[in-house]
């Protein structure tokens, strides 16, 4: 077998090629995103989590919600050593995670995590938010090893 | 319980064009490459076009990743005088054996008496899959996913395969035994894309695309088109050929997999699945038969790991033993006996979507029909049940056991 690649540093996809829409479900998280504010879509009858937000509780069917301020932090479920950027195809050392979120049992959330390099990023790795400025205002969780 | 419709319907046509390497079929159109195929599969089965009177599609009636086929439209050019059923299985190449039971469904309600399913697929510069997913701004949904960065099937599979290393102690040794495995059945066949035999040494030079997965891990990417008739079983005695009679079927799936990588949420042990327990289960129930029951598995393989997570999924060993299942050579078929290897099961014995061609799924049903006939290139001797597998993608996936007659 061959032997581990050496990637180097683990870097952010650059905030300004990065765009996201949004709806009246979804709008609540991306805006306590641009006040640096990790949420998730609660419900507001059985406190089960769900992501991303959706109009029903898939376990009450109840519609109402909540967005309470989580921790921050997180545990890496996943994570794909990618070599390009999707932007351009040229190098460029990115690590998508899977992210399991503190305070939000069954809530992920998908990002790029930086603070290390690609071949050290493991399954279980403790992250934290870390905010990055993209297209039309908005911000985007991403992770940096805590 | 046995399946209702248990050998009440056959697939007694099938038809392809080419397979050309993905851009390759230019200047045909997608509905010349579809008609192509319709109308040999109608030869094949000792049909007129005319009597076709059922549609049965998957993957929303798409033909590749941005046309969709349209009844009307294929009607209009090839003849067809009348059609009285006409549906689709949503999502995407997840329900192509699936689509057989829903002709099936079609044809026993005596809505029509010939079903055809086809895809057709041509991926001119602007049809990239890869372009498809990444170009655009993201949907509200696919906000959540599409800014990681995470925008090829390759990415996204490459989410659930890493899991499954961790967890069970998968290697990559054993996702180049799958590509080699079937790499092996292809040098016979004239239309396959990759025949070339491969070597280990050759698998680990593959560049990495999504560590931990290889170029050779993903698919071939293929312009063509291949077209299957479904009809009930009294007409099919009267086809040209031995009938592949529709033993049992099922799509669908449970929510702790739903839009599955497109969603990431699964919890364990659905991530590092394939998804098909659901409608595994579904067919060995209604068949009361079992994967070793099995005389050749043709599984979908869009991406190698994918392959050893349905081996799981359907029984062919334990959750978590795909690898060592895998590695002890019983996916390989051996021509001197015509069967398998070490008690194993044959899988994708044409090649598969690694090394034949893709279009998305429907090689495989081609080939379970040839090996239920007895007229495969790489023939399982007296080969009399083969499954054909659909998907791992957003549900619904399917799962579909032919028989000979």
């Amino acid at each position: 077998m061959s032997q581990p690649t050496k990637y180097g540093p683990a870097k952010l996809l650059p905030g300004e090629q990065i765009r996201i829409t949004t709806n009246p479900n979804t709008e609540p998280f991306w805006e306590a995103a641009k006040a640096h504010r990790l949420t998730a879509c609660q419900c507001g009858a059985c406190g089960h989590f769900r992501m991303p937000p959706s109009p029903y509780c898939p376990e009450c069917s109840s519609t109402d919600v909540l967005w309470p301020e989580l921790p921050g932090t997180g545990t890496v479920f996943s994570y794909v050593v990618c070599n390009k950027n999707p932007a351009n195809g040229e190098e460029y050392i990115y690590v998508p995670i899977v992210v399991d979120l503190d305070g939000a049992p069954g809530a992920r959330l998908n990002a790029n995590v930086t603070g290390c390099n690609a071949e050290d990023v493991h399954i279980g790795m403790k992250v934290a938010v870390e905010w990055t400025e993209i297209q039309d205002g908005w911000v985007l969780p991403n992770f940096r090893k805590a | 319980m046995a399946w209702a419709n248990q050998d009440k319907a056959a697939i007694v046509g099938v038809g392809a064009t080419d397979y050309y390497v993905r851009g390759k079929s230019w200047p045909r159109t997608i509905n010349d490459m579809a008609g192509e195929a319709i109308l040999k599969a109608c030869a094949d089965a000792g049909i007129s076009i005319k009597d076709i009177d059922g549609f049965s599609y998957y993957s929303t009636a798409g033909a590749g990743y941005l046309d969709k086929f349209d009844t009307a439209s294929l009607m209009e050019t090839l003849g067809m005088p009348n059609v009285s059923f006409s549906a689709t299985l949503t999502s995407g190449g997840g329900g192509c054996p699936g689509a057989i039971g829903l002709a099936t469904a079609g044809l026993v309600n005596e809505d029509c008496k010939y079903a055809v399913t086809v895809m057709a697929l041509q991926q001119l510069p602007q049809h990239r899959l890869g372009v498809v997913f990444g170009a655009s701004a993201p949907s509200p949904e696919n906000s959540f996913l599409q800014p990681s960065g995470l925008v090829g099937p390759g990415h996204l599979m490459s989410m659930l395969t890493r899991r499954h290393m961790h967890l069970y102690g998968t290697t990559q040794d054993a996702f180049g035994e799958i590509v080699m495995a079937t790499r092996a059945n292809a040098h016979n066949r004239p239309k396959a894309v990759r025949k070339a035999p491969l070597s280990k040494e050759e698998y680990d030079a593959s560049v990495m695309l999504a560590d931990p997965l290889r170029r050779l891990d993903f698919c071939l990417e293929t312009d063509g088109a291949v077209a299957v008739i479904t009809t009930t079983m009294d007409r099919a005695k009267d086809c040209r050929h031995k009938p592949a009679v529709v033993h049992a079927c099922a799509h669908g799936g449970q929510r702790e997999w739903g839009r599955a990588f497109a969603w990431m949420g699964m919890p364990d042990p659905h991530f590092a699945s394939s998804g098909h327990k659901f409608t595994a289960d579904r067919v060995w129930a209604q068949s009361g038969l079992k994967a070793h029951d099995m005389d050749v598995a043709l599984i979908y393989d869009h991406f190698s790991p994918m392959v050893l997570m349905q081996l799981e999924d359907y029984g062919f060993c334990e959750k978590g033993e795909g690898n060592d299942y895998v590695l002890s050579g019983k996916i390989r078929y051996d021509a001197a006996s015509q069967g398998g290897v070490n008690g194993g099961v044959p899988v994708n014995t044409h090649g598969g979507n690694l090394n034949e061609a893709y279009i998305i799924g429907m090689t495989h049903i081609v080939e379970g029909v040839e090996q239920v006939r007895g007229t495969a290139i790489n023939q399982i001797k007296d080969a009399e049940f083969a499954l054909v597998s659909g998907g791992p993608a957003s549900l619904p996936v399917s799962s579909l056991i032919l028989r000979s007659a």
